[in-house]
């Protein structure tokens, strides 16, 4: 049975779109940032080595919490001890990695960006998915969107952890402070992008006013939600500058671990 | 033929669902009445949503030196004397009742800082009294009225089971004839525009709530729907127009360019500073002040520009003058080739107001300008002048009930009924002419058929109005209703314009029969389906009454007031402030006759200065000192 | 300067139907509903199209051109390169009656659902009192001009017309955040409502409805997802949930 724009009401168009523009460029674009990023980080993610050199770790692996992870890179101490599944050691970049994943997974912003370039649904608007059926988040996995929030609170954690490793950046490799390189900028533009990216959240945003019905009982929150709604426009440019932000750092760090590059001290 | 037609019965018809319409369906709905509401267009489109500038009500939000004396007195002063009173009396008494009622249907209004309704300054009016919501004041009020049927609705499905038993929308449907049986109302019939098919409406009560007659112009401000169908049904059924000569010229309609040629750009934008000039940069407006206002306008920029800051001590811009001025006004600078080639002058509210302020004042204005023809509004000046914008003329009433003088169970309100403005209307009395009367004319039906009962439809009326219907398509050879609109058009524009003069006005009214006997054979391509070939031969014999009964009124009436200007006789007449032009229709054409106005009673006539009214009234008038 | 502009219009009925090719005069500063109207009096008379103001105020030109749901008389003709067929056809999410004009009787009953605004219990008119700041959200969702081009971009039902039943579409999400956030509405049950009865849960926010929107409201940023965190709040956030029970917030629910 034809349904959506091929239903036997509907005007009789035998095209799934008559758009004449390149609506399926940005779809295409996002989905090869985003596979992209996803190869980069899971190769990362397995590398399990060259995450940190003194004073620089890698974002995909702080704060390193299994023993498995290398001398000085466990802000938190190593709760974990080391975690195997069938035999191999799980890489500690997977107990980090999962949060903000969950966060960005369920994060307003990408779920449109991969609704629309990985599950077509719809790829553009106006154009016509090619799925029979659509239920939208209303049951199970997708239900779970709802708990962006939680992922908000956690990652707040992770952007205090990533500030402060920015802020012990500001040290040299032998721990003395008031040094400053290519690596603590790195850091310190990674934690700022992910700032920004948290504070510009939907949720941010509905948790610090948007939820409330009478502004004017709460200046100071109005002020606030006032200050998020417009950061909150420019979400979507925080989210990509963010996400390039962190594989930037983890790409820097590495490269330093590993001895490709030399980080430049400025004092 | 006629058993197979769709029969409806209710006890009022409304039609029209503009603000007028839809807030007497509320009230006769209320007063337990089953009622229905008839759309030519889809529910919430109507005219009503243009509105800009916002509803004028004496609530004395922001000036509290307002009350509905001043109201009233501004009123009268606006239409030059020739309104009728009782009805201008009713407007500024009630208009503060009904914006707040429309705020507990959910209306939300601009605030003051004490959370009150903010009330903003508009031309003709002493305080800041329009209600507003940036500048789509219409929609806000169209959209509240239409959520609060549909909250009647779902009252009525609660108890009912049914949401429409009580209260329906007829939408795309157009009546085509009121029906009567016995002298009084017993129905209407009409055809659904979407397929053609005729339906019938049984009620005792028809609430006539059409608006306006802008289309009958070349250029204007009204949408297709402007075809003065109320007006016309009234004549066909019975009933008198009043005044039809006055038309209000919005001064300010841009000119340039095309695709937005006859829009509106509200007078807010002169409220909020902008000024008009002419093609030398001279900003005319102070040449143009009447002596009956030389004391509340200022005659000097100095004064003008210091009032946008300080209302009380200075006198208000010239640019703010009543309408019919200020397109005089503009008429006469482009006449006098001092206007830009396309045939406007220049307003300009970029160089007073930062951009930002202006987008933030006036969003749909620049958003409209900018989207609908890449004009930045706060970047450049708008070129502007005389669009047709609202009819002051309409169907005779009964102010207190909105009854259609000569038919019984037929009322009007709003746009379509006549008297409210005499001769000129002020910005912002329209929306709350809607609500006041529109509320009026639904009471009265309600009283009336409470007490008249019901009163049914012959068979023969029945077949008179199909065959109506049928003719276009039967006719075979006729001539195509589009050419024959333009061709009216240009007419009324050339002959019946802003400025008009025996001579030409006698060639529109031979002109405008000739074209009443071709339309008779006007033929329709295509068939019943959505055919707006179809549906404008019969909107064409409607427009051709309003043009016949505004160029027979205008030719009568030898003076200058209001929305009627004759070259020949510029100035106002006091003889001629005591008739109102009444149009009748006899089957074949429309006779106009006059009519005493009805004369203001001694407590209204005590709120002005004496001073004042000699500049309208004869020493005979002013010797009596108003009736009783 | 006139051009010859090439139209590929949409012509036929619920039966039948196909794109008809037709040349026509344009000039400067027009849009393509000007166009439209010129072919309707030259060439074809009854061809069927909805319009009211031609400024962009009503919302009933709504039309697809080029494939992408727009007004018509606020989609310029200079926006299209000179060379360009423009074609133009009927909303394609809602059943066709003629030619350009679709059968959007679907928005009006989801209306009707929708429970109307309640202000408080013996509040009298002229009462209300009111803060800028607190109408101000409200307010950009009043400014909607019931266009439907948000319901008609809407893949939830253009893509599924089985769909229409449980979704009321952007257009009643933005009434309800309307009402949510005035200040007077006493009704406290309409995020659970909007998540259960007109399908909030489906809308997966990508955010057509806003690129499409005439009048720039920030549907899904401003309504839909405020709409969506509230009901989080009510039914899907355990902690809110304890603490709504442990201590009552004022002006919060």
């Amino acid at each position: 049975m034809a349904t959506g724009v091929f239903s036997s009401t509907r005007a009789k168009i035998s095209e799934r779109t008559l758009r004449t523009d390149k609506w399926w460029l940005q779809p295409l674009i996002t989905f090869s940032v985003l596979v992209a990023f996803i190869i980069y980080a899971t190769l990362r993610a397995f590398e399990n080595g060259n995450y940190f050199a003194e004073p620089l770790i890698s974002p995909f692996y702080s704060p390193c919490l299994s023993a498995a992870c290398v001398q000085g890179a466990s802000l938190l101490g190593q709760p974990f001890g080391i975690v195997k599944l069938l035999g191999m050691t799980i890489s500690p970049a997977l107990f980090i990695l999962i949060f903000p994943l969950g966060f960005r997974m369920t994060c307003y912003y990408y779920r449109k960006a991969y609704y629309r370039s990985f599950w077509m649904s719809p790829p553009a608007c106006a154009v016509a998915e090619p799925h029979s059926k659509y239920t939208g988040e209303t049951r199970a996995p997708l239900i779970l969107q709802n708990a962006h929030r939680y992922f908000f609170y956690i990652g707040l954690i992770f952007n205090v952890l990533l500030t402060v490793d920015a802020v012990l950046a500001f040290r040299n490799p032998e721990k003395q402070w008031g040094h400053m390189s290519v690596g603590t900028l790195v850091l310190l533009a990674n934690a700022t992008f992910l700032w920004l990216y948290s504070a510009s959240c939907h949720t941010c945003r509905h948790t610090i006013g948007g939820r409330l019905r009478n502004f004017s009982k709460h200046p100071l929150r109005y002020k606030a939600w006032t200050v998020v709604s417009v950061l909150n426009h420019k979400h979507q440019n925080f989210a990509w500058v963010s996400l390039l932000g962190v594989a930037f750092a983890d790409f820097y760090v590495r490269q330093v671990a590993s001895g490709s590059f030399t980080n430049f001290y400025f004092f | 033929m006629t058993n197979q037609i769709e029969r409806h019965k209710y006890d009022i018809l409304v039609i029209g669902a503009g603000g007028a319409g839809l807030r007497a369906a509320v009230e006769a709905r209320e007063a337990g009445l089953r009622v229905a509401i008839i759309c030519k267009s889809l529910f919430g489109k109507a005219h009503t949503v243009m509105a800009e500038g916002g509803a004028a009500a004496s609530m004395g939000n922001v000036n509290d030196n307002d009350n509905w004396m001043v109201h009233f007195r501004d009123t009268m002063r606006g239409g030059k004397f020739l309104n009728h009173y009782r009805m201008a009396e009713l407007h500024a008494k009630e208009a503060p009742d009904r914006i707040w009622e429309l705020e507990m249907w959910g209306a939300l209004f601009d605030r003051t800082k004490e959370g009150k309704i903010s009330q903003r300054n508009f031309g003709g009016h002493e305080y800041p009294r329009l209600a507003h919501v940036g500048d789509r004041t219409g929609l806000e009020l169209i959209r509240t009225m239409q959520q609060r049927i549909v909250a009647l609705q779902q009252k009525d499905k609660a108890e009912t089971g049914n949401a429409e038993s009580n209260i329906k929308v007829f939408a795309e449907l157009t009546i085509t004839e009121i029906l009567k049986e016995g002298g009084k109302v017993s129905g209407a019939y009409g055809y659904w525009r979407e397929n053609g098919a005729e339906v019938l409406f049984e009620a005792p009560a028809v609430v006539l709530a059409t608006g306006g007659v802008g289309k009958t112009f070349k250029i204007t401000s009204n949408s297709w729907e402007g075809t003065g169908d109320g007006h016309a049904l009234a004549l066909k059924a019975g009933a008198n127009l009043v005044d039809m000569e006055f038309l209000q010229f919005h001064p300010t309609g841009m000119v340039w360019p095309p695709s937005v040629r006859g829009i509106l750009v509200t007078e807010s934008v002169r409220g909020e500073g902008g000024v008009l000039t002419n093609t030398d940069g001279e900003r005319f407006m102070f040449k143009y002040i009447p002596d009956v206002f030389k004391d509340k306008y200022a005659d000097n920029e100095a004064e003008a520009d210091r009032w946008y800051e300080d209302q009380d001590n200075n006198r208000r811009p010239p640019e703010l003058l009543p309408r019919d001025e200020v397109a005089r006004a503009i008429n006469s600078e482009v006449k006098a080739g001092r206007g830009t080639e396309h045939g406007g002058v220049f307003l300009d509210v970029s160089k007073r107001i930062p951009a930002e302020v202006i987008k933030k004042r006036l969003p749909s204005m620049w958003h409209q300008f900018y989207e609908l023809a890449g004009v930045d509004i706060t970047k450049e000046a708008m070129e502007v002048g005389p669009t047709c914008h609202y009819v002051m003329g309409g169907i005779e009433v009964d102010p207190d009930t909105a009854a259609a003088v000569g038919v019984p169970g037929l009322y009007a309100a709003g746009e379509c009924a006549g008297g409210m403005h005499g001769s000129n209307r002020l910005g912002g009395n329209s929306l709350t002419d809607l609500l006041v009367f529109g509320r009026r004319a639904g009471m009265g039906a309600a009283e009336y058929v409470k007490s008249a009962g019901s009163n049914p439809v012959s068979e023969a009326a029945i077949s008179a109005a199909a065959a109506k219907i049928q003719a276009p398509f039967t006719r075979t050879g006729g001539e195509n209703p589009y050419k024959l609109h333009q061709e009216l058009q240009e007419i009324t524009h050339n002959l019946v314009g802003i400025i008009r003069t025996k001579k030409e006005l006698d060639e529109a009214i031979v002109k405008i029969a000739d074209i009443r006997k071709r339309i008779s054979n006007v033929t329709v391509t295509g068939n019943r389906e959505f055919n707006p070939g179809f549906h404008l031969s019969f909107d064409l014999d409607n427009m051709l009454l309003i043009a016949e009964s505004t160029a027979k009124s205008a030719v009568v009436r030898e003076e200058s007031r209001g929305g009627h200007t004759r070259d020949d006789f510029p100035a106002m007449s006091p003889a001629w402030r005591q008739k109102n032009n009444i149009s009748s229709f006899n089957g074949t054409e429309v006779a106009v006759k006059q009519q005493p106005l009805p004369v203001l009673p001694k407590e209204l006539f005590d709120l002005f200065d004496p001073h004042e009214l000699e500049k309208y009234m004869s020493p005979e008038e002013m010797a009596k000192g108003g009736s009783n | 300067m006139a051009r010859k502009l090439n139209l590929r219009i949409w012509r036929g009925n619920r039966e039948t139907g196909a794109l008809q090719n037709v040349t026509v005069e344009a000039n400067e500063g027009e849009v393509v509903l000007d166009v439209i109207h010129r072919v309707q009096a030259e060439q074809l008379n009854d061809l069927a199209v909805r319009w009211n103001c031609k400024a962009g105020k009503c919302g009933s030109c709504s039309m697809e051109i080029n494939g992408k749901p727009r007004l018509a008389c606020m989609t310029q003709v200079a926006s299209f390169p000179e060379d360009e067929e423009i074609t133009i056809t009927p909303l394609r999410a809602f059943p066709v009656i003629k030619d350009l004009v679709t059968d959007v009787s679907f928005n009006y009953k989801k209306a009707m659902e929708i429970p109307a605004f309640e202000p408080p219990v013996g509040m009298k008119p002229g009462e209300p009192r009111m803060a800028q700041m607190d109408v101000e959200r409200s307010q950009e969702f009043r400014k909607c001009i019931e266009c439907f081009l948000c319901q008609d971009t809407c893949h939830v039902i253009r893509d599924h017309e089985e769909n229409k039943e449980s979704f009321a579409g952007p257009r009643f999400f933005i009434r309800i955040a309307e009402l949510d956030m005035h200040p007077l509405d006493i009704l406290r049950n309409r995020k659970k409502k909007a998540q259960e009865e007109h399908g909030l849960g489906m809308c997966n926010i990508t955010k057509c409805c806003t690129e499409v929107c005439p009048e720039h409201i920030r549907i899904t940023d401003n309504a839909i997802i405020p709409m969506k965190e509230r009901v989080v709040d009510e039914k899907y956030d355990p902690i809110r949930w304890l603490g709504s029970k442990i201590r009552k917030r004022e002006g919060i629910l």
